[in-house]
């Protein structure tokens, strides 16, 4: 092991978005030695893109709300499929994390005494959001990242992880290598934190960057740790959809909270039409009642466009396949209109959206103040992952923790907006604080050298494969094309067995990929790298797919309409490697609730 | 499909030079669009930094056709594609790998300034009470995505290498984020004026013109904290009363 570069960290964190940089901080408080790796440069993670805010009930706008009103709130926009004691946690801790972020210099808009302000958004029964104009995901990041580097942690900037080491049952590091040079790091650490967010990669239209390959998912799956609900993907109603070239860049739903109004090439506001069983009760019936709504009237209630993600996303999909879609293939969100009710409508817009208004007016030519901008569904977020304890993070592999997107049971079949923020910070400190706990009960394992080679051979084999093989980029596209074609938000036991044949190609495909050039900050090479975690969450997903034969939350099949199979109850999937190294998937039953959680959510109704 | 022509830096520090590469373009893409395709059709192991794509996260930095932008933010239709289109990496910073430049100076020259430090809580459950005006100016500074754009033009950095004696626009605009935030109780002046460098800022406003967020950085952070810096070291009647408090 003499030639490659090895580190030793009391807890290492891959991934340095919001969930890892809240467990870093969380770690190091106690003055352990802890690593923080990343694929980008500090601060570029996905976080920053989040755009409406962080869901806490602190209750400043609306003093009905609380943490009470929060859990049931995730609990319905999940289906109650979620983790009822991951939902309590998060609803009880998100007000403490974000008041602390305020701590290390993040300054959320103000409400007229000088407190945090809040907003509506989707799901959420009164205005919940601290946000920062449509850019609180960069306020978010940056405020962890400043405080963060005073904090004694070891950041490795431009590395990616490529496989978790263990010794015996317990997780002992990881294998790397950083992008500058290509050379391999070793990671040597008692407790390590995956915090690596999702897979939108493994789609074609996608809200996502470069980086959301899945890795987290895959490193833990090949570790050991399982899987759970993977099917659950959310596919955003509102991405951009012309010009081709930004299809997929996401619309923040902070433009419905707003006052924004979807209509199909008709006119009609579409979302009207078509209102779920579980919302009737507080969703409003009339435009206008929608409109005092978002205007801040405690007594009306929300208007059908804030209804959860996965019923806009299908709304929207219905009026496309049935002819009264837009010319690019979308539907109009129009937040123009608000000008027949406000006399600086164009003003306002740009203060309360200026990203919005800056990414339409540089990217598409449309002035969003004055004409509806174009939508359509794009993949967003996995509610499915790794599967952890509510309390700690850790997952089913000692030594092994997960938070944020990539650790699954907070957000059930559908994740309401401002909840992933709100997650990676409960969860990212939690796990940061059990990691470190576990780092100080259990001390140093050596690593193995022989696997070591055997990781070290295999990243390189892009290199030494024949010239004949396919080139990386290709297959990637390949597989997002058939992902999106049969594992999209339109599903069946055809599409998806389809999907699971075309991974099993792909897979030999990217076993056989060729690499030009050489090892310095090669795009080519990661990309081929990436292919295998893209290659198994695919896998996972549309195995978990197939394995629900029912119409659920963001989960929908065509062939099974019906929210419940006939004769089961709710359940959860798990998928998780076998002895043979193949994918095997089962079904758990959800945990009935408990009456004090069954308790509160009749009690909201 | 129109096609057209990319003259992309290739190379490391050692040698390095201009390749041409034509590409398909087609309605409404950019010019990260325009790379991401020559890098999966004809130049796999072609080094680009990117991330959002969506002008939010300050990855893509470059030089294209001379002007520091971000290529996710570089329409193609604003370009002349009748002749080549030049994409350069960041000159101010050392180059690693065709359009990727080692910019980790940027990281430690944050890490040594003096970090955020809040007053005690005004309330018992640990908050602050601060006005939306009071706050409007410091959330303008606080768009800043890092890009490092402005440090890429700024002539200091850029001509003169003072990067030991100066901290660059990026900087004096996150200087500019703490000292002006009401709750926070450091006092950075004394850094500002000698290791920071803020003298050596002789307000062309090169910085302001390029920043991709349109933060005034010139005129709302960097006058005001020389202001700052000039009351509190050479104001005479500050210095008169110094001399008597000690």
């Amino acid at each position: 092991m003499a030639s490659y570069e090895t580190f030793e960290h009391d807890v290492l964190i891959i991934g340095a978005g919001g969930a890892g940089l809240r467990a870093a901080i969380e770690a190091a408080a106690d003055g352990l030695k802890v690593g923080l790796v990343c694929k980008s440069l500090l601060g570029k993670a996905h976080t920053v893109m989040a755009e409406g805010g962080v869901a806490a009930a602190l209750a400043n706008v609306d003093e009905r709300d609380s943490w009470r009103v929060h859990f049931a709130d995730t609990m319905r926009g999940g289906q109650y499929l979620s983790n009822a004691r991951m939902a309590e946690l998060h609803a009880k801790e998100s007000p403490n994390r974000v008041r602390e972020l305020e701590a290390w210099g993040a300054l959320f808009d103000r409400t007229q005494d000088g407190s945090i302000l809040q907003r509506n958004f989707g799901g959420h029964q009164y205005p919940r959001l601290a946000h920062v104009g449509d850019r609180t995901g960069l306020e978010m990041i940056r405020a962890l990242q400043d405080h963060g580097i005073h904090q004694g942690i070891d950041v490795h900037m431009e590395n990616t992880i490529v496989s978790l080491l263990k010794t015996g049952d317990r997780v002992s590091g990881a294998f790397g290598y950083e992008r500058e040079k290509g050379r391999f790091k070793i990671f040597s650490a008692k407790s390590v934190v995956l915090a690596t967010g999702g897979v939108g990669k493994a789609y074609k239209i996608t809200s996502n960057s470069w980086e959301y390959t899945g890795d987290g998912h895959s490193l833990a799956y090949h570790a050991g740790a399982e899987l759970i609900d993977m099917e659950f993907v959310q596919f955003h109603p509102t991405g951009m959809v012309w010009p081709p070239s930004v299809r997929g860049i996401l619309v923040t739903e902070g433009v419905r909270g707003e006052g924004g109004i979807l209509t199909n090439s008709e006119g009609n506001r579409f979302m009207f039409d078509d209102i779920p069983e579980l919302y009737v009760n507080q969703t409003a019936d009339n435009p206008e009642e929608g409109w005092i709504y978002t205007q801040g009237d405690r007594d009306a209630r929300r208007p059908p466009e804030l209804l959860t993600r996965d019923h806009v996303a299908r709304c929207i999909v219905r009026e496309v396949k049935e002819g009264r879609g837009s010319p690019h293939g979308g539907v109009f969100l129009d937040i123009a209109w608000i000008k027949e009710k406000l006399p600086n409508a164009p003003e306002h817009i740009r203060r309360k959206l200026p990203s919005m208004y800056h990414q339409f007016k540089e990217l598409a030519d449309i002035d969003i103040t004055q004409e509806p901008m174009e939508v359509g569904p794009t993949t967003h977020y996995i509610m499915g992952g790794i599967r952890v304890d509510a309390d700690t993070q850790m997952t089913c592999v000692p030594g092994l923790f997960a938070a944020g997107e990539c650790a699954a049971g907070l957000h059930g079949a559908n994740r309401l907006g401002g909840n992933s923020l709100s997650d990676l910070l409960v969860f990212g400190k939690r796990a940061g604080e059990y990691a470190a706990q576990f780092a100080t009960e259990n001390g140093h394992v050596s690593l193995e050298e022989s696997e070591i080679e055997e990781i070290a051979q295999h990243v390189l084999k892009p290199f030494d494969n024949s010239e004949e093989g396919d080139n990386p980029y290709e297959i990637q596209a390949q597989l997002q094309d058939k992902m999106q074609e049969l594992v999209g938000i339109a599903r069946s036991q055809e599409s998806l067995a389809q999907a699971l044949e075309e991974v099993q190609i792909l897979r030999e495909k990217a076993d056989n990929v060729h690499t030009i050039g050489n090892r310095e900050y090669n795009s080519g090479w990661h990309t081929a790298l990436d292919l295998d975690c893209l290659l198994t969450v695919s896998e996972s997903i549309a195995l978990a797919a197939l394995e629900r034969k029912a119409s659920i939350g963001a989960h929908s099949r065509d062939d099974f309409p019906e929210k419940e199979e006939p004769g089961t109850g709710k359940y959860n999937t798990i998928v998780h490697k076998t002895q043979e190294n193949t994918m095997a998937i089962r079904r758990e039953p959800v945990p009935e609730l408990t009456e004090e959680y069954q308790e509160i959510i009749d009690e909201m109704g | 499909m129109e096609k057209a022509t990319f003259r992309i830096w290739r190379g490391d520090a050692n040698e390095a030079q201009f390749v041409d590469y034509e590409t398909e373009v087609s309605e409404g893409m950019v010019v990260l669009d325009a790379v991401h395709r020559i890098q999966a059709e004809q130049a796999n192991d072609l080094a680009v930094r990117w991330n959002c794509k969506a002008g939010k996260c300050g990855s893509c930095s470059a030089e294209v056709n001379g002007n520091p932008k971000l290529m996710c933010m570089a329409r193609l239709n604003d370009l002349p594609l009748d002749q080549p289109v030049t994409v350069e990496p960041m000159r101010a910073f050392p180059l690693i790998k065709d359009l990727v430049t080692d910019v980790s100076w940027n990281f430690k020259v944050k890490e040594k300034m003096k970090p955020f430090t809040p007053r005690p809580p005004d309330a018992e459950d640990g908050t602050w009470r601060m006005e939306q005006e009071d706050i409007d100016h410091i959330q303008e500074f606080r768009k800043c995505i890092e890009c490092f754009l402005c440090q890429d033009v700024c002539h200091v950095l850029r001509e003169h290498d003072l990067h030991d004696e100066f901290i660059g626009p990026r900087f004096f605009v996150y200087a500019a984020s703490l000292e002006m935030h009401p709750i926070d109780t450091e006092n950075r002046l004394q850094e500002l004026k000698n290791q920071d460098g803020i003298g050596y800022c002789n307000i062309t406003k090169c910085c302001t013109k390029v920043c991709p967020e349109h933060i005034t950085i010139t005129d709302n952070a960097i006058i005001p904290l020389k202001e700052r810096v000039v009351d509190e070291f050479y104001d005479p009647i500050r210095r008169l009363f110094k001399v008597f408090t000690g």
